[in-house]
């Protein structure tokens, strides 16, 4: 019999709760789906390390813990603001807990560009719209993980941008889990539909309060419909007792673009899947992440890059520094399936390892069963170029200096991607305050 | 200026410098050639303060400092500058940033003020065209994709920014084609100064019709076996480095 843990049994007694409280009505419109979604987590269980998918990140303590979902924090607006990417403007919305907060939140792009609504509340007005997305990309049959968070899928937003319509402010969306008194568990669904050629930049930004264990189960399905172009930029800064696991599914259809960065800054343990179905000719998708974790920290990053038709392009640019006794992982797959003829294909992960404590576990997958195509990987694992310090120093830069200029350097290859000026600064600050003190 | 006196060094266990007896005065022009693995390269780094080589006897006294007690860092803030034979590519580090650290922190060093943006900017400029160095190779990271030519022009161009007092040439010339050998041989000819001495490390004369030396020596299995003036290297042009090979031999 298998040894039932106590985060499957607390969720058991939640989501039936859930059903009841409803009093024989549906909890929420889709909850058809939440219990079929529930059923697949129970069939699935979580992950172990025997399951290839989760060989180097063991949710064995994640899982062993009791959270308090959807509570009430009562972090004041001055807490949230110093927890903010200064000079980012735009469209802000706050979840605290993962409960959406009108009151703290701005949209300021006019009605005609794009509909941000909590999930609900979209699904109760447009339900022929929503019905078209939510749950659509989501692979609950696979991933217990996902399974669960469309079960608890109570709180999430809807993003709907319009054909043709540029939404020039970008979507920001602030997650603050406030794990100050308890542990602190969220759920929270994203679903992203852009319309035909149409744009949109969105960033969703995850930190933590408090010393207490926190769970944030993310699920953000992307729509990018034919000529349509979106940014996505996910930024992590979690304290040490968080756990962190994330899925952004990502549909693209003829034409489109997508561009991602992922930057994971500090987090006790995150998991982050950006899988990309590229369904549709002549798309272009692009990738890039940073991580640097440090103390006993766990970073796992798993990518896919699913080229499903013809003449589409894919490249991927992972980098991370590892210190101290933290633990990386990426796993970047790339499918080039039969059709997908003239696919061009690129991935490539590079690692410093700056501390003998320290591991990277990396894996790339390329998967082609097409032959007429354009791939390459490369992953590298090293220490940093002694032979590039040299040169620095004996232009005159202290050792501290020079150390601290080429991880600052490798770390830039990726920041530099990052479109959005006030983000990129703001990583680019927090990074170089992160070196700088490792180098102290 | 420069004073070095029974210098060895070594990798491992393996013993490459084997007593070597060097001086050099304000001004000077010193070559230093000799055949294959010889140790010409292993002198330039170890004057230069790399660490992969152990100093195992002898010294090195600079302006009247012990070097050997000298970081890297601390050398090029005193003044010594090394061109490399193989500069190092760096991505994401732009020439012009990595310029702007190196002179602030030797001014820093020396108790000077850092220079501002628009002094920097104004030196850079003055310097640039001293060795026809492309503005639009200042903003790309540093001999990232850089062709041979250019970046031993880059080299020749932070040595006239930095205005080092000793600059020590490693192979200059290795893979330079006879247009850039002459416009990296102009640069350093316009650097030379009375307060200024080179070190010009080479294994072929044809660098030293353009830097024309003061003295020329012979380095051999790890010591200088024969010193003279510039007419030597000539000599060695035109019969080799056997006929060394033979004295030195002869000699032990």
């Amino acid at each position: 019999m298998k040894e039932i843990n106590t985060l499957t049994a607390a969720l058991s007694e939640d989501f039936t709760q859930m059903e009841t409280s409803a009093g024989g009505h549906a909890a929420t419109p889709f909850f058809g789906q939440q219990k079929d979604a529930f059923k697949q987590f129970e069939t699935l269980g979580f992950p172990t390390t025997k399951n290839e998918e989760w060989k180097y990140s063991s949710v064995k303590n994640l899982v062993n813990e009791r959270y308090s979902f959807n509570t009430v924090s009562d972090l004041s607006e001055a807490d949230l603001a110093a927890l903010s990417i200064p000079h980012l403007e735009g469209n802000l919305l706050y979840f605290l807990n993962g409960v959406f907060q009108p009151h703290l939140s701005q949209i300021i792009s006019p009605a005609e560009q794009v509909l941000i609504l909590p999930l609900q509340e979209a699904f109760e007005r447009f339900p022929d719209l929503v019905e078209q997305y939510f749950n659509r990309l989501a692979k609950n049959e696979e991933e217990a993980f996902t399974a669960l968070n469309t079960a608890f899928a109570v709180n999430g937003l809807f993003i709907h941008v319009p054909k043709g319509r540029i939404v020039d402010q970008p979507i920001v969306l602030r997650f603050v889990t406030d794990a100050r008194k308890e542990s602190s568990g969220v759920f929270s669904r994203m679903v992203v539909a852009v319309e035909e050629n149409a744009q949109v930049r969105f960033v969703e930004s995850f930190r933590t309060v408090g010393e207490n264990k926190s769970l944030t189960n993310t699920v953000t399905e992307v729509h990018v419909a034919e000529s349509a172009n979106v940014e996505y930029y996910k930024v992590q800064i979690e304290s040490e007792n968080a756990h962190h696991v994330g899925t952004t599914q990502v549909r693209m259809l003829d034409k489109s673009q997508f561009y991602a960065a992922t930057v994971t800054l500090d987090g006790g343990f995150v998991r982050n899947n950006l899988n990309i179905e590229i369904d549709g000719e002549f798309c272009e998708a692009h990738m890039y992440g940073l991580y640097l974790p440090d103390g006993k920290q766990h970073i796992d990053n798993h990518t896919l890059a699913d080229h499903r038709k013809p003449n589409s392009y894919s490249s991927e640019l992972y980098k991370g520094v590892l210190l101290d006794q933290s633990v990386g992982v990426f796993n970047g797959k790339v499918f080039v399936r039969p059709d997908a003829q003239k696919t061009n294909a690129y991935q490539s992960c590079k690692n410093v390892v700056l501390s003998p404590g320290a591991k990277m576990n990396t894996k790339p997958q390329l998967e082609i069963f097409a032959d007429d195509v354009k791939c390459s990987h490369g992953t590298t694992t090293g220490q940093l170029d002694d032979e590039a310090l040299f040169y620095l120093r004996s232009r005159g830069i202290p050792k501290k200096e020079a150390l601290g200029l080429l991880m600052f350097a490798f770390c830039e290859d990726v920041l530099s991607n990052i479109r959005i000026a006030p983000v990129r600064e703001y990583l680019e600050k927090i990074v170089a305050q992160k070196l700088n003190a490792e180098n102290e | 200026m420069l004073k070095i006196n029974g210098l060895r060094a070594s990798i491992g266990d393996k013993e490459i410098l084997n007593g070597i007896n060097l001086e050099i005065n304000p001004g000077e022009v010193h070559a230093i050639m000799g055949p294959n693995g010889s140790g010409k390269s292993t002198l330039a780094s170890v004057l230069a303060g790399r660490e992969d080589y152990e100093v195992t006897g002898g010294s090195i006294t600079y302006n009247g400092i012990d070097l050997l007690e000298k970081s890297a860092e601390e050398r090029a803030a005193e003044g010594i500058f090394l061109a490399f034979q193989y500069p190092v590519e760096i991505p994401g580090v732009t020439t012009i940033n990595f310029l702007k650290t190196a002179v602030n922190e030797i001014r820093k060093y020396n108790g000077k003020a850092p220079l501002d943006a628009a002094q920097f900017l104004k030196l850079v400029k003055e310097k640039a065209k001293l060795v026809n160095m492309n503005d639009s190779l200042l903003k790309r990271a540093l001999n990232e994709g850089f062709s041979g030519g250019e970046k031993k022009r880059n080299e020749i161009f932070q040595m006239a920014v930095l205005e080092p007092t000793l600059a020590i040439l490693d192979e200059t010339d290795s893979g330079l084609d006879i247009d850039a050998l002459r416009i990296v041989s102009e640069g350093v000819n316009k650097l030379r100064s009375p307060e200024r001495s080179t070190i010009v490390v080479t294994h072929y004369q044809r660098l030293l019709d353009y830097i024309v030396p003061d003295f020329v020596h012979v380095l051999y299995k790890g010591r200088i076996v024969k010193s003279g003036p510039k007419e030597l290297a000539l000599e060695l042009e035109e019969k080799g480095y056997d006929w060394i090979k033979k004295e030195a031999a002869d000699a032990v």
